[in-house]
């Protein structure tokens, strides 16, 4: 029966079995192969070099939410990539930033974009907020036995809720667990160092603006300590990528945006190399 | 062991295409239409939450007559074929073509084997190009065969009658507000030659716009911009070709 519907070229009957809104479950159920979870890896030796993105950052302001990452990926010692990129696009509402598995990383994004816009379809409403991370849990939960392995992806989840009209921010960790961060959050190798200056930095009550500077701050201040994490490279100009989520939807900010603000805080950190300082008191 | 009752095949088929082509006919219609800047969906459904056209992919949208029940089923399975076949390959190697090729096969096996019912749908696939020369829009009966169309084309209830009003008048350089007049023109047109005027409410409309900045075309006209876009069309004398560019610009989704 199998075999006579596929030389007709009939679609098979998963294709048209009502039920499931997910990509991931009809992927699951159909195709289970493509799913980056359900592959077994051979036992390996030691460590394997491959490449990792490092820092992401995000930081909510009244009326939304930046998402921001570095552009470098390293394999052990060696710079992989000096310009790849590690936050997308989610939806029209939110956006997804990675650090982890570079090839593994970049595959989970796709296949989250594709389970959001695949449900919208189906169903023709979009997810709540909390929706939507909750399905990038269940993503990263299946990826658990390649974390333990060394082969983690953990990302950074933001994205501007329409029914609370404000941005909001989700961590996770490689077993999928998923918390909501208030005011800012980071991951990755340079983490560390971001969070430390964006807790300095931050204020309930930034302007986009002044939320987009403190964020390329942090990341300026991740370089400096982690050498996994790429300062901008004003010779190549390779800077930050910096998304904004507000209730226009996601956007990207341009080159010559980025630009400016990279320029504008490299020239002040050319007389003052730390950065700008918080009071003591 | 008795004799099973022969019925010859030419028979049985006509008696299958027949019982399809009543249920079909029982529908209301819905009319596909190229205009400069793209195609335009229109059915007459006053359901804001069963909807006969729908989104498929980037540049492909999906409408369709007959059993919702049957033709939901087969939406939803092209949403799957055309998702796992981007994923699998890339977004530009999802096309119409391979879609509607897929659709047909799936019609017609289950219209020749004599364990199932018919379907009792008529489909429609069409992709925006870049250009209006690369737009491509397929009709696919209930049987599985394919129609290439250009232009206008009608499926449902009264298609015979829609369609031969839409050729009359159908031009392929219509403004959008243009090419909605004449598509509600024409669904308004009822077998004994009666006209009905349709209004916002009871109208589905929903564009594949080639001027759309994202890379998914599809856009449903709501509310009040479709209000606003029906009126337009109706006070624009057929000189001014150009008053209907800056209502495409209408709400989002």
């Amino acid at each position: 029966m199998e075999a006579n519907t596929r030389s007709t070229g009939r679609l098979p009957a998963a294709f048209l079995t009502p039920g499931s809104s997910s990509f991931l479950d009809f992927l699951g159920s159909h195709a289970p192969e493509l799913l980056p979870g359900g592959r077994s890896l051979p036992p390996v030796q030691g460590a394997v070099e491959i490449p990792h993105g490092t820092t992401i950052v995000a930081a909510t302001f009244p009326g939304g939410v930046v998402l921001a990452g570095d552009r470098r990926a390293t394999m052990g010692n060696v710079i992989a990539q000096r310009d790849i990129e590690k936050v997308f696009p989610a939806d029209e509402f939110s956006a997804v930033g990675i650090a982890g598995t570079a090839g593994l990383a970049v595959e989970m994004v796709k296949l989250f974009q594709l389970e959001l816009e695949h449900y919208e379809k189906i169903e023709g409403a979009t997810l709540s907020l909390e929706g939507k991370a909750n399905r990038l849990s269940t993503m990263i939960r299946g990826n658990l036995g390649m974390a333990l392995q060394g082969l983690a992806v953990v990302p950074l989840f933001a994205g501007y809720d329409t029914d609370r009209e404000r941005g909001r921010i989700f961590s996770y960790d490689v077993t999928g667990g998923r918390s909501e961060e208030h005011g800012f959050a980071a991951t990755g190798s340079g983490s560390v160092f971001a969070r430390g200056a964006l807790k300095k930095l931050y204020r309930k009550d930034l302007t986009e603006q002044q939320a987009v500077t403190a964020v390329v701050q942090a990341l300026y201040d991740a370089a400096d300590d982690d050498s996994a994490t790429g300062g901008p490279d004003l010779a190549r100009r390779i800077y930050p990528i910096v998304t904004v989520i507000t209730e226009d939807g996601f956007r990207r900010l341009g080159d010559e945006e980025g630009a400016d603000i990279v320029r504008a805080i490299h020239e002040r950190r050319l007389q003052e190399p730390d950065g700008p300082r918080a009071s003591v008191l | 062991m008795s004799t099973p009752f022969y019925v010859s095949p030419q028979q049985a088929m006509a008696d299958r295409a027949e019982y399809a082509r009543k249920g079909i006919a029982r529908g209301r219609s819905v009319v596909v239409l190229q205009y400069t800047d793209g195609i335009l969906f229109v059915a007459e459904n006053p359901s804001r939450a069963l909807h006969k056209v729908s989104e498929i992919y980037d540049r492909i949208a999906f409408a369709a007559v007959g059993k919702y029940n049957e033709f939901e089923n087969l939406r939803i399975g092209g949403v799957r074929y055309a998702d796992l076949r981007g994923y699998t390959y890339d977004r530009d190697d999802v096309t119409a073509r391979g879609l509607a090729n897929v659709y047909a096969q799936t019609l017609g096996t289950i219209f020749s084997s004599v364990g199932e019912k018919p379907y009792e749908v008529e489909l429609i696939v069409a992709e925006v190009g870049a250009a209006p020369e690369d737009d491509q829009i397929y009709r696919l009966p209930h049987d599985g065969s394919i129609v290439d169309e250009h232009g206008a084309v009608a499926v449902g209830g009264n298609s015979d009658q829609i369609g031969t009003y839409l050729d009359q008048r159908h031009r392929d350089d219509m403004t959008l507000a243009q090419a909605l007049k004449l598509a509600v023109d024409s669904l308004g047109r009822d077998n004994n030659g009666g006209e009905r005027r349709l209004t916002a409410e009871q109208l589905e409309v929903a564009v594949l716009d080639r001027t759309r900045p994202q890379q998914r075309k599809f856009r449903r006209v709501l509310g009040g911009a479709l209000t606003r876009l029906l009126e337009s069309g109706a006070a624009e004398a057929p000189a001014s070709q150009d008053a209907g560019a800056d209502e495409d610009s209408t709400e989002q989704e």
